[in-house]
């Protein structure tokens, strides 16, 4: 077991051997001189702190938008992280040795006061290395937003950051990182190494297992070991609670934890899979997963966030888990006794109690591909329409045999203690006629269903008056040759 | 940057001013090299300071047990009220109703107890939540409503009277009568408030600091200490945003940070998290307005009686001149013949409302912005006909409720040539006929306009100072009361000092704002900072230029009207010497090279006993049109195209103008639409973080954003350049986006009326107030 972490600074090599486990990118950054990186909210929500960090992947640097406010140090073992003093010219102080993205900015004045510019710029970066969006001009003004969603401005109003961004992503030619990639590659695969990590400070510990094997064992060892992996929900614990966990593990590298695929009769997804690499095969085989996974949080959360993680801290208001159980999704649990399988419903038992024995850990959800006729939706309702928690999010699951409903799945967040199905909506629906009286009766029945909390989210008046109105859009839209004018031009 | 190109070249004369230029600190922004308080290369010995806060509204405290704090290893020194040695007070307008440390009494959940000083930030945070606090809870006013009922008030009501209200709205053909409630907003300044705290010989401090208010912070610091003023200096570089959130609200940390440093001799840097940066700071004021209108039957107002009612918060602050300036913009751009506006500064146990981008004028706007939308909607006619109508005109319709006799509305050609350039009636037909075919989605348009007045209404905060050096090598360096936030008032000044020496703009050297280089400043606010600065800059730049050309005259023997000084050279008869030149011989014969600036707004006064005068020497004037769609289902809406004009007068820079345009107006979309703080029956704020607290984001923005400066714009007044300020008039601009939500709701259900939507407009209150519509429709 390795007792430090190697990782590339910009291009510099570096090993960390003492942290607490509770270190997180933006505190060593800023702890080691490194001040260019802001700390604007401490929770992942601002995206002042956005760094970029990259890793090889099928022979290539993969490059990703996180917040480093909450990123977990140990995460950077083996990868190469860049800040936004990385992306000038060395020692150049003028326009010309600066990075074509941040040259963008200038002109087009897409700073103010300047604080949560250096995570524009980097998210900037982080786009400028995409391949589906480099060279589009910014022609595609939703795939800009949805890169900026995680980043709070204040001054701008964002028109300038926008216009900066379409500059930057008109230009086809590369940067000094492109040029530079395979020496970063060599630099890379020189640190890579297959060992698990124990990175500590006066015994308080962060450990980093390899394979599932090893990271039962540590689980049966620490029992009371708080697993993280992105941290975008456990990391404010500790930021904002201030709450102490003398051990961790991190999930990041377990190689189990990180498959996903498709098995024939299910797809499956690693509960370390981030949303960012689970998105492409779920949208596949979910297109109606894709409006509600686009607002997901925001990119940097996206990026680091995992499927299993929103299922494991059993939040009420995570958006994956009803669309999940609408699905009819299964989760496996592993512990060093072995594996076992549950349907994802049963995993919620109420609010903060969950299914998960000590010394046990979410391995990944199995989740039944969809049969040809199946009709989904999941609708996410929120304040703002990007990055925020939804007040209520309402996934539907309904197929029909001709014109009766011969299946029903209902389940929302927001509206109970756990995400949950909405069953006697569903008893409602099934069997009857798919026609506007039988979702009037549906609506009506959700009213038994739940009676859901008022908070600064909503009141409980139009959490379930929506979630009925949800239940009409959805009837709207899936109708024979029916369609709504939502989103309409 | 190619300076040079973008340069105008006019009359043989290279203009700085009129110029788009970037921020003096762009590149050091996208670097990462602009340095904020937590980024100042930390001093040895250096503590770090954290405060512990009560968790109750409004108690009696019984006891501080402070014991578990001090144990806590790495805590070097603990302060509560007892070891303030000097006034434990950071009111602004010394009301002393603002304890550093609150003493017997805690009033808002959030208030300070205590502070911490540790060896490292985490331990003092960890430290100040140890303390044992026993507060005796006792009833507690949370809302306008019982705040009214209690007549608990932070400052008098006040009273605007003109003609007679009451026979003219008996008499009235029409009459209407409502209520709006408009919500507070927090900053969401992206740099939390943070103060570095140095202590140097006989008790002496320097303090780092995100202060809109330099000067204010240090009377704080030296009335807290005990001290005399010109023992504190403090600087402020720059601000990771304010926006009136550092006016008066950043003064308590750095005075506790100060406190600290003075009791241990050490440096002291204190910086919130965002959390309780939220929870314990002030924000906008909440208002509750309510309206008895009479009008003709062509929407013409014949008078209007009106009621602002102010959530302050515990403590006045700024809530009396924050609720005067609601008065003041209770008429926009209309003419209220017959006018009676009451403002009363409610009392509340929640933390103190203040300075916030427009400061009470938002209010007042939504509040008749909403009268005229009213009357439309009981017209059955096209609220921007309301609004022409309305505008302020000739003799005597010119004179505003107190008495200001408005010389320079240019409503009656912005407005129709925005309606124009964004195709106004044409796309409102659309809408309409788009509605007709849309059960579920419905569109609205909106056009509203600004009338802004300028000036702080506290007359005597109407002056400013500046320091200009011109070193030996004919550099030249600024400096002046003005402070930096973001909205480019650096590079302004500094293009008009460049402008006027006829120097290249980088020769210019921007210093930070400093109390011992410029003394008893006002706040940089009330969007006053170039007006002023700029001006007091150039006073300092002329009195240079002055000694030089006599020096120059007296050289050649000439009267000082022989030498002219024209593209960076002094020229007398065949001669001419180059700036620099001048400068090194001005120096060898024992000329100053530098001078102080200063400037006081010409023309303003206020009898508020009477509630009439002058109180600002123009008005900025602007308007906008929005256009949004409402998902009925869901009360989701989105904002699909922004047409704004707008007057700058004639812009120092119009790109960082353009900046202030397009910022204000989503700042004030986002007041008005998904920015909602909630407090629980408790008093205590539950959307203290961006997870709860939502400003907007990119996608908020629409892409059919066409924000220009109205090219018709020249101050009448002499201001610099014949410019106008431009920092908070855009933020009402998006009043049009609350009143475009108003028109889509009403298309969604047949009855006609006034359309009662709070602000802000959630999908909550959009879909609960169709719901609504729709039960009594």
């Amino acid at each position: 077991m390795r007792t430090q972490i190697d990782f590339l600074l910009g291009d510099q090599r570096v090993s960390v051997s003492s942290a607490a486990p509770e270190t997180t990118v933006l505190e060593w950054l800023r702890g080691n001189s490194r001040t260019g990186t802001k700390e604007g909210c401490a929770e992942g929500d601002c995206g002042a702190c956005t760094v970029v960090v990259a890793e090889q992947r099928e022979g290539r640097l993969h490059y990703r938008a996180v917040n480093a406010c909450i990123q977990p140090l140990v995460s950077l073992d083996g990868r190469q992280l860049i800040t936004v003093e990385d992306l000038a010219r060395p020692g150049c102080h003028d326009f010309d040795g600066l990075h074509p993205v941040q040259q963008a900015m200038v002109k087009h004045h897409g700073s103010q006061c300047g604080f949560c510019t250096p995570g524009f710029v980097m998210s900037l970066f982080g786009m400028f290395h995409r391949e589906d969006m480099r060279g589009t001009g910014g022609s595609d003004r939703k795939a800009i937003n949805d890169a900026l969603a995680g980043n709070l401005c204040r001054c701008t109003g964002y028109v300038p950051i926008v216009r900066a961004a379409s500059e930057a992503l008109a230009l086809e030619a590369g940067d000094p990182f492109d040029a530079g990639e395979s020496t970063t590659l060599d630099a890379l695969a020189s640190l890579h190494s297959s060992d698990s990590v124990c990175l500590a400070e006066n015994e308080r510990k962060m450990l980093a297992p390899r394979s599932l094997d090893e990271l039962t064992g540590l689980l049966a060892e620490h029992p009371e070991a708080l697993p993280v992996n992105g941290a975008t929900d456990t990391g404010l614990w500790m930021t904002k609670g201030l709450e102490r966990f003398d051990t961790q593990v991190y999930l990041g590298e377990v190689a189990e934890l990180l498959e996903a695929g498709d098995d024939g009769e299910f797809i499956e997804i690693g509960a370390a899979v981030t949303y960012s690499d689970a998105t492409p095969l779920l949208t596949r085989h979910f297109p109606g997963l894709a409006p509600m996974l686009s607002r997901l949080g925001g990119l940097q959360v996206r990026n680091a966030g995992t499927v299993g993680g929103n299922i494991a801290n059993g939040s009420p208001i995570g958006d994956m888990p009803p669309a999940l159980i609408a699905l009819q999704s299964r989760l496996v649990l592993a512990s060093q006794g072995g594996e076992r399988e549950i349907e994802l419903e049963d995993f919620f038992i109420e609010y903060g109690k969950q299914d998960l024995q000590p010394g046990e850990c979410v391995l990944k959800v199995r989740i039944p591909k969809p049969t040809k006729d199946l009709q989904f939706r999941a609708y996410k309702l929120s304040k703002r329409f990007d990055q925020d928690i939804s007040a209520v999010l309402g996934a539907m699951a309904l197929a029909l045999e001709g014109d009766t409903v011969s299946s029903a799945r209902v389940a929302f967040g927001g509206m109970a203690g756990v995400p949950a199905r909405a069953k006697q909506c569903e008893a409602a629906l099934l069997g009857q006629s798919w026609n506007e009286a039988t979702v009037e009766q549906a609506c009506a029945a959700l009213a038994d269903d739940f009676t859901p909390l008022s908070d600064w989210r909503a009141s409980a008046g139009y959490r379930m008056l929506a979630a009925q109105n949800l239940l009409r859009r959805f009837f709207n839209e899936t109708q024979a040759g029916g369609s709504t004018d939502h989103g309409d031009e | 940057m190619n300076d040079q190109a973008q340069n105008t070249m006019k009359a043989g004369r290279v203009a700085t001013v009129h110029t788009d230029r970037a921020h003096d600190s762009a590149i050091k922004h996208v670097t990462g090299r602009a340095t904020y308080i937590d980024d100042i290369l930390e001093p040895a010995g250096l503590l770090h300071a954290y405060v512990g806060v009560s968790q109750v509204a409004h108690g009696r405290i019984r006891s501080i047990n402070l014991d578990a704090v001090r144990a806590c290893e790495g805590v070097v020194a603990v302060i509560t009220a007892a070891d303030v040695p000097g006034v434990n007070d950071t009111s602004p307008m010394h009301t002393l109703d603002e304890p550093i440390f609150a003493d017997g009494e805690v009033q808002f959940c959030g208030q300070v107890l205590f502070a911490v000083a540790a060896h490292d930030r985490d331990t003092a945070r960890r430290a100040a939540r140890l303390a044992e606090v026993d507060i005796e809870p006792l009833p507690a006013i949370l809302d306008i409503e019982d705040a009214m009922a209690a007549e608990a008030w932070v400052a008098e009501p006040h009273e605007m009277n003109r003609g007679d209200v009451d026979p003219t709205l008996a008499n009235a053909p029409r009459r209407l009568q409502g209520e709006l409630e408009t919500g507070g907003q927090d900053h969401f300044y992206l740099e939390g408030q943070a103060s570095l705290a140095i202590p140097g010989e006989d008790g002496d401090l320097t303090i780092h600091a995100s202060s809109q208010h330099p000067s204010e912070m240090q009377h704080l610091v030296a009335q807290a200490l005990g001290r005399a003023d010109n023992t504190v200096t403090v600087e402020v570089r720059r601000m990771g945003g304010a926006f009136g959130g550092k006016e008066t609200q950043a003064a308590q940390w750095a005075v506790i940070a100060a406190l600290l440093a003075d009791r241990t001799g050490r440096p002291v840097k204190i910086r919130l998290d965002r959390d309780d940066d939220m929870v314990s700071t002030g924000k906008r004021h909440e208002f509750r307005f309510r309206y008895d209108v009479g009008f003709d039957d062509k929407g013409r107002i014949l008078a209007l009686d009106v009621e602002l009612a102010a959530r302050c918060g515990y403590s006045a602050d700024l809530s009396g001149p924050i609720s005067d300036r609601a008065m003041f913009h209770s008429d926009n751009g209309y003419y209220l013949p017959n006018v009676r506006i009451r403002s009363y500064r409610c009392k509340t146990h929640t933390v103190s409302n203040t300075a916030f981008r427009g400061f009470g004028g938002p209010q007042g706007m939504m509040g008749i912005e909403r009268v005229i939308d009213a009357i439309a909607g009981e017209l059955g006619v096209d609220p921007l006909a309301v609004r022409m109508a309305n505008l302020y005109g000739d003799a005597p319709r010119n004179v505003t409720p107190y008495k200001m006799v408005v010389e320079d509305n240019v409503l009656h050609q912005l407005m129709p040539e925005l309606a124009e350039k964004a195709a106004y009636q044409r796309r409102r037909e659309q809408i309409e006929a788009f509605n007709r075919s849309s059960p579920v989605i419905k569109r609205g348009i909106a056009l509203t306009p600004v009338k802004f007045g300028i000036s702080f209404t506290t007359s005597f905060l109407n002056q400013a100072g500046a320091l200009v050096h011109i070193y030996k090598d004919g550099s030249v360096h600024l400096n002046h009361g003005g402070t930096e936030m973001g909205q480019g008032l650096f590079i302004k000044v500094a293009q008009v000092v460049a402008d006027a020496l006829q120097l290249p703009l980088q020769d210019i050297k921007i210093t930070a704002t400093s109390t011992g280089k410029v003394p008893n400043t006002s706040a940089t606010a009330a969007s006053s900072g170039s007006d002023m600065n700029a001006m007091a800059a150039l006073d300092a730049v002329k009195k240079l230029l002055g000694r030089l050309t006599a020096f120059a005259a007296e050289e050649q023997g000439i009267g000082a009207e022989g030498v002219r000084y024209e593209q960076g050279e002094f020229v007398a008869g065949d001669e001419r010497v180059p700036f620099k030149d001048m400068v090194m011989r001005a120096y060898l014969g024992r000329i100053s090279l530098s001078a102080t600036g200063y400037y006081r707004t010409p023309k303003i006064w206020y009898d508020r006993d009477k509630a009439e005068g002058r109180p600002f020497l123009y008005f900025a004037y602007g308007a906008a049109v929005s256009e949004v769609e409402v998902d009925t289902l869901t009360g989701e809406h989105r904002l699909t195209r922004v047409d704004i004009l707008h007057d700058c007068g004639r812009s120092l820079n119009p790109a960082i103008d353009l900046g202030q345009i397009e910022g204000g107006f989503v700042q004030g979309a986002g007041w008005l639409t998904s920015e909602e703080l909630w407090w629980d029956d408790k008093g205590a704020l539950r959307t203290h973080a961006p997870s709860t607290y939502k400003i907007p984001t990119a996608s908020d923005v629409p892409e059919a954003f066409h924000a220009e400066i109205w090219e018709g714009g020249r101050n009448r007044e002499p201001t610099i350049h014949r410019s106008k300020a431009v920092g908070e008039p855009p933020l009402m601009l998006a009043i049009s986006v609350h009143s475009a939500l108003c028109q889509a709701i009403a298309a969604a259900s047949p009855q006609g009326g006034t359309v009662a939507l709070d602000a802000p407009a959630t999908p909550e209150r959009v879909l609960m107030c169709l719901q609504g519509r729709r039960q009594s429709g």
